[in-house]
């Protein structure tokens, strides 16, 4: 499961970031923030081919030592971002698509909410608690 | 040797080439020599053979080779690979030793020499006692060899050299001293190459065949040993295929091997050779993809193999090795021709290896105590003052069991060992890693990873506490952060820059940080956020400021007293913030509260501060810059005493000021260009905070933006809420300074459309509704400016409606005088304007005036105008046609000259409004009046629309002018004006011209006189006048046609002469049978002598038909007593 899962306004600031409490938090705010380097460039390589069906999830973005970041680009150019620890093998391509399409959904239902401002950082109950059964459980 | 310990030995990273030796030759006193040896060693470029020459004295000695084992079986290895080896093979022993000698086949002392020659040979050949080095022979001559098989002596010569020196014709050359030098030495070097070739062939199947007396059990060593072996002399023999196959065989080999803390270092010493090598080639060999495969492959084996604990450090020194060595082949790659992508660059592999280098540096920090002995004697030290094996350790060389000999020594070697690590510049390598990863994302796009790299190399120059460049590079990379709106990672890089500023005393820095700290984007808890700003009270009270948390007590130390002797200093304790750039804890909006004020009204503004911080912040001064700077006095608010200005937290505060503006500014644009405040007081330290324009910060664009789009907005108890919404406060930063509101009233009156020419009168009423005497009334009247540029010159306007105004009048009147108007009074005036072409004109009617008014109790004089416009459409009055006719009404093509015809003019009238059509003339050329007088028969006639005044003139060509050409006829004049336009009003002149005529003159004329009407049964007589016009007699046949409808009587048939300018006169009585429209008979008139002027020509000057009436009944009759 994830250790890190960030929603990125199309702008490149962040909605909501939240990371396994166990480990810096810091050190995840800059791999997220990094990886928007490779979305971007991502994005922009997609929009000169000029295809409509845009694919959006964009695959693993880069790995590092540590963790490998995945991300997603919806059609209004909000990011999501996930990363999960190298070590977890287990995860395969098809469960982290499943993991971005189930967050899509309900990032959608947050937008749904007409008290909700877009741009606004999240504050969704039902959205974090689909966010953390998504994250790697420390108990 | 710390910090080299972890190189790469260059012998490993250098390109092996074969090693030749070349002796004999004399470079130092013999230009002969010299230059032979410059050929082999200049311009060695990629397309000659890679060898590596060296020139050695004949007698050099060569390494001794070890007498060869025949038995491994009681041989134990003592490590993995010596670290002579690659050395020797590189530099020391040759694959091929050359003999240079001088000597000609026809030399005269040809047996000494060739003994000598033999002697030297045999010389080398003792000096390389037992190895496989090859001797070649190279012969220096003077003369040109002749081709082969010519020179007998010479390959007798030859053959015989090479006996007496036991060589193979294979390895004696000859080399000519002549002109191509260059060449020569090509083809030799060629030749000495196969003969390396040939020697590392050998060596490699020396080496191969030492694997059959190999055991598993004892010999797992020389297993990898000897594959690295195979594979470095593959490499010299350039065979970097097989050696790729030879190194990944020792790969795979070193990891086989079994691994224990005591020789863990050797193994993986040896495991990142062989991975610098495979890399190396892959790269080399342009497949990338199995370079960095090979290279994880290496770090998944090796991650976990950390060895000693006590010498964890060392593995992370390894690791970050592994990586920067790998990055660094990979840049030398690129910079090759090998193309990198954003995902897959070298930047990665130095990120990693400074990552490495910070794991190293932290775990050193645990590790190694300070203040230890360093132990004596040195467990560091050898005999030969370096090792003896790669990767084994100085204390126990040549040591394999699992378990130290000596626990004391072991000891002793590792507090050595920690010893010298604390010594290594940590901080400095880890730098330099991030500088070269810093380098490769900004060639890979990667903005974002560059900004994290210069964030760690700021926190890194931070702890090797060089906090100027830490500050220089935070602060770059804060803007990023700022920009994208990234506010945790803001703070973080903020709180470290806050800290340098504190170590450093830097007070503005100091200040900076602390404010953005405070302001809305810093992600602090409030009580750090507390401490922040009574830190930053101390430092505006001119106090030493707490310390930051978690700084080294050593610095905190040496920072207080510079802080201490910062305060000290007098003077240089004002400060000014530009707050644009921040994210402050002060906001500050200004607008003028309208985008644009009248002269008359005093112009307003607010200011509007808003604290984010904890506490109440107080400020001593407030000021808005304006453009214009004398207004600036108006824009101060100080506070006064006890009456301080304070800021509460997170509330709004509006400070409103107003001026009153110059009337010289109407029609000008007031900007702020600045709003300042002043924290602190002069007793202590200031700080200006500053803004540039109206305020606003590096966020509060987006936070508008954003507040914008809220739904909020239209959310309950929007206007109930006292405070306005301080994110939808928008800027307003300058207002426009306008003239007063006039108070008069203009009216026009007119009656459109106007005619084309006419003097069109639009009256103008002013009214004056003012309190006081409006003073210099002016009035700018006429076409109004910037319509198409042609209407200039067919417009004109007057103000004297007498006359029809010339072509000298202008299209626009300025500043006409009007003089004063009292309150309430009244004032017309007519303007006229003379439009000469159609369409569409827009007028301006502009009226200015001065008043004298009062704002605020001061007295202003203020210029106001009115503008009013009307658009008037111009029509043509009417439309006149001429036409010219014959006498019988028939369309002239021609006229002829001397015979009357007829001018036809029609007036139909296009105007809406009846025309008053007061008189027309002629104005003949060329042609004139057959009557006496040409009356006009329009007088006074008034034409409605549509309606039509025609005339028709009977005139004349005078004799004379006969000629064919087109000639001008005159004009035709009609004066006119607008019915309801008063009498003394100007009558228009219109001129139309007559259209031209194509003259022409007739030899004979012919017209006849005949009444008007017949009658049925009564006698008409006709006589008809036959006209010479020519200066010749002509003679004239006359025939007349018989008719259905005539009976008549005179000459049928005539041929008669016609005397120049006479006439001839032939009477018939015709007697009508029929009534109504009736055909005459027709007069054929034919010139026998003059063919072009034939009947039908004639005959159009003859009447065709007469009518006829019936015949008149009795008075007496019937029917009309009846009637």
């Amino acid at each position: 499961m994830a250790v890190c899962i960030a929603v990125i306004a199309k702008e490149n600031y962040p909605l909501y970031i939240r990371s396994v409490p166990s480990q810096n938090e810091l050190k995840f705010h800059y791999t997220v923030h990094t990886s928007l380097d490779v979305v971007e460039e991502k994005v922009s390589a997609v929009g000169k081919s000029l295809a409509d069906q845009r694919e959006l999830y964009l695959g693993l973005l880069y790995p590092t030592e540590d963790y490998k970041v995945y991300g997603y680009v919806t059609n209004s150019k909000v990011k999501f971002v996930i990363v999960v620890d190298s070590s977890n093998t287990s995860l395969r391509d098809n469960e982290i698509r499943s993991m971005f399409r189930k967050l899509h959904n309900s990032f959608t239902d947050v937008m749904c909410n007409p008290f909700y401002n877009p741009g606004d950082p999240i504050l969704s109950k039902a959205f974090n608690g689909i966010v953390s059964g998504m994250m790697v459980q420390t108990s | 040797m710390a910090g080299s310990q972890w190189e790469l030995p260059p012998e490993l990273c250098c390109r092996p080439m074969a090693f030749v030796a070349l002796t004999g030759l004399d470079v130092v006193y013999n230009a002969v020599h010299r230059a032979i040896w410059d050929a082999f060693c200049a311009n060695r470029r990629a397309d000659r053979v890679p060898i590596s020459f060296k020139v050695l004295p004949g007698d050099h000695e060569y390494p001794k080779c070890r007498t060869k084992r025949t038995s491994y079986e009681w041989y134990i290895p003592k490590g993995i690979l010596k670290t002579g080896w690659m050395n020797k093979h590189l530099n020391l022993v040759p694959a091929l030793v050359v003999l240079f000698y001088e000597l000609d086949w026809d030399d005269p002392q040809w047996k000494e020499k060739q003994s000598e020659c033999a002697t030297k040979v045999e010389i080398v050949r003792t000096s390389l006692q037992g190895r496989n080095t090859k001797v070649a022979v190279v012969l220096i001559q003077k003369k040109t060899p002749l081709p082969p098989g010519e020179d007998l002596v010479a390959s007798e010569r030859a053959s015989a050299l090479c006996n007496s020196c036991d060589l193979s014709g294979k390895s004696l050359f000859v080399l000519p001293h002549t002109d191509h030098l260059v060449g020569y030495i090509i083809r030799l070097e060629n030749a000495f190459y196969e003969h390396a070739q040939t020697y590392y062939y050998t060596e490699i199947r020396r080496v191969k065949s030492h694997k059959e007396f190999l055991n598993k059990t004892t010999h797992q060593l020389l297993f990898v040993r000897h594959q690295f072996k195979m594979a470095f002399l593959s490499e010299l023999k350039q065979d970097t295929q097989n050696a790729l196959k030879y190194y990944r065989a020792a790969y795979s080999l070193v990891h086989e091997l079994r691994a224990h803390e005591t020789n863990m270092l050797e193994i993986k010493t040896m495991a990142g050779f062989i991975n610098y090598k495979i890399c190396r080639l892959c790269f080399q060999h342009n497949t990338p993809l199995d370079a960095i495969a090979q290279f994880r492959k290496h770090i998944d084996l090796c991650k976990k193999k950390i060895g000693s604990a006590e010498l964890a450090y060392e593995h992370s020194a390894w690791m970050s090795k592994q990586f920067q060595s790998f990055g660094e082949l990979f840049d030398e790659a690129i910079k090759l021709g090998l193309t990198a992508i954003q995902t897959q660059n070298p930047g990665f592999y130095y990120q990693q290896a400074a990552c490495y280098s910070q794991d190293r540096k932290q775990m050193a920090q645990q590790l190694c105590q300070a203040g230890m002995t360093y132990p004596s004697p040195d467990p560091l030290d050898t005999q030969s003052g370096g090792l003896d094996f790669y990767g084994q350790r100085p204390w126990r060389q040549g040591h394999q069991s699992i378990d130290p000999t000596d626990p004391e020594k072991e000891k002793m070697g590792i507090l050595a060992l920690q010893i010298k690590e604390t010594d290594v510049p940590h901080s400095e390598l880890i730098i330099a890693l991030l500088s070269n990863a810093v380098a490769q994302f900004k060639k890979y796009k990667c903005p974002r990873m560059k900004s994290h790299l210069m964030v760690q190399m700021g926190e890194e120059y931070y702890h090797a506490k060089d906090y100027t460049k830490a500050l220089k590079l935070l602060d770059y990379v804060m803007c990023d952060y700022r920009t994208e709106r990234w506010w945790p990672l803001l703070t973080a890089i903020l709180t470290t820059a806050l800290r340098c500023a504190y170590l450093m005393a830097s007070v503005k820095d100091y200040v900076i940080y602390c404010m953005e700290l405070l302001g809305r984007a810093s992600t602090l808890k409030e009580e750090q956020k507390s401490r922040i700003e009574k830190n930053l009270f101390k430092v505006l009270m001119n106090k030493v400021p707490e310390a930051e948390a978690e700084c080294d007590p050593a610095s905190v130390s040496a920072a207080r007293s510079l802080w201490t002797d910062r305060m000290a200093l007098s003077g240089s304790n004002e400060v000014m913030v530009d707050m644009q750039d921040y994210i402050p804890f002060i906001q500050c909006k200004a607008r003028f509260q309208s985008p644009s004020f009248h002269v008359d009204q005093p112009i307003q503004l607010q200011v509007f501060l808003r604290a984010d911080c904890p506490h109440p912040v107080s400020f001593s001064k407030l000021t808005v810059s304006l453009s214009n700077q004398e207004y600036n006095q108006w824009c101060v608010a100080e506070s006064s005493g006890q009456d301080s200005m304070t800021l509460l937290p997170g509330k709004a505060r509006c400070y409103d000021f107003s001026f009153v503006a110059k009337t010289e500014d109407v029609g000008k644009k007031v900007e702020m260009t600045g709003v300042e405040m002043m924290l602190g007081s002069d007793s202590g330290r200031c700080v200006f905070l500053s803004w540039r324009g109206a305020g606003g910060d590096a966020a509060s664009t987006q936070e508008a933006l954003q507040a914008s789009r809220s739904s909020r907005r239209w959310g309950r108890g929007a206007e109930a809420r006292q405070e306005p919404d301080w994110d939808s406060l928008t800027l307003q930063h300058s207002t426009m300074i306008i003239s007063r509101v006039p108070k008069i009233r203009v009216q026009l009156c007119h009656q459109p459309p106007a005619l084309t020419n006419e003097m069109y009168c639009i009256s103008l009423s002013v009214q004056s509704q003012e309190e006081d005497v409006a003073r210099d009334v002016k009035l700018t009247a006429g076409l109004k400016p910037g319509q198409e540029a042609g209407l200039g010159q067919s417009t004109h306007v007057t103000l004297d409606g007498s006359s029809v105004c010339d072509d000298n009048a202008p299209a626009l009147l300025t500043d006409v005088p009007l003089g004063d108007l009292k309150p309430g009074e009244k004032l017309e005036k007519c303007v006229y304007m003379k439009c000469v072409s159609t369409g569409p004109r827009v007028f301006l009617f502009h009226v200015a005036y001065s008043i004298d008014t009062a704002v605020e109790g001061r007295h202003i004089v203020c210029k106001c105008h009115k503008d009013e416009t009307v658009t008037v459409e111009t029509v043509v009055p009417f439309e006149a046609s001429v036409k010219f006719v014959s006498t019988k009404f028939e369309p002239l093509e021609r006229v002829a000259v001397d015979i009357p015809f007829l001018l036809m003019t029609d007036v139909v009238s296009s105007s809406p409004c009846p025309l008053l059509l007061s008189s027309s003339c002629l104005q003949l050329q060329t042609i004139t009046s057959n009557t006496p007088q040409l009356q006009s028969q329009l007088q006074q006639v008034v034409l409605q629309t549509g309606e039509c005044a025609s005339e028709c003139f009977c005139l004349r060509c005078p004799p004379g002018t006969s000629s064919s050409n087109t000639v001008a006829t005159g004009q035709y004049v009609i004066s006119w004006r607008r019915k309801s336009s008063g009498a003394d009003s100007p009558l228009i002149q219109t001129t139309v011209s007559l259209p031209h005529v194509i003259l022409e003159s007739v030899p004979l004329y012919v017209y006849a006189d005949l009444p008007s009407f017949g009658r049925v049964r009564e006698s008409l007589p006709v006589r008809y006048h036959i006209e010479n016009r020519t200066a010749q007699v002509q003679e004239v046949e006359i025939a007349v046609d018989p008719s259905d409808a005539f009976m008549f009587s005179g000459l049928k048939q005539v041929r008669l002469r016609v005397l120049p300018g006479t006439e001839q006169q032939m009477l018939y009585n015709y007697y009508p049978l029929m009534a109504g429209y009736q055909t005459l008979p027709q007069l054929n008139i034919s010139l026998p002598h003059c063919p072009t002027s034939t009947s039908p020509a004639l005959r159009r000057f003859l009447p065709q038909r007469i009518f006829v009436k019936p015949q008149g009944r009795q008075p007496d009759d019937a029917s009309i007593a009846a009637a």
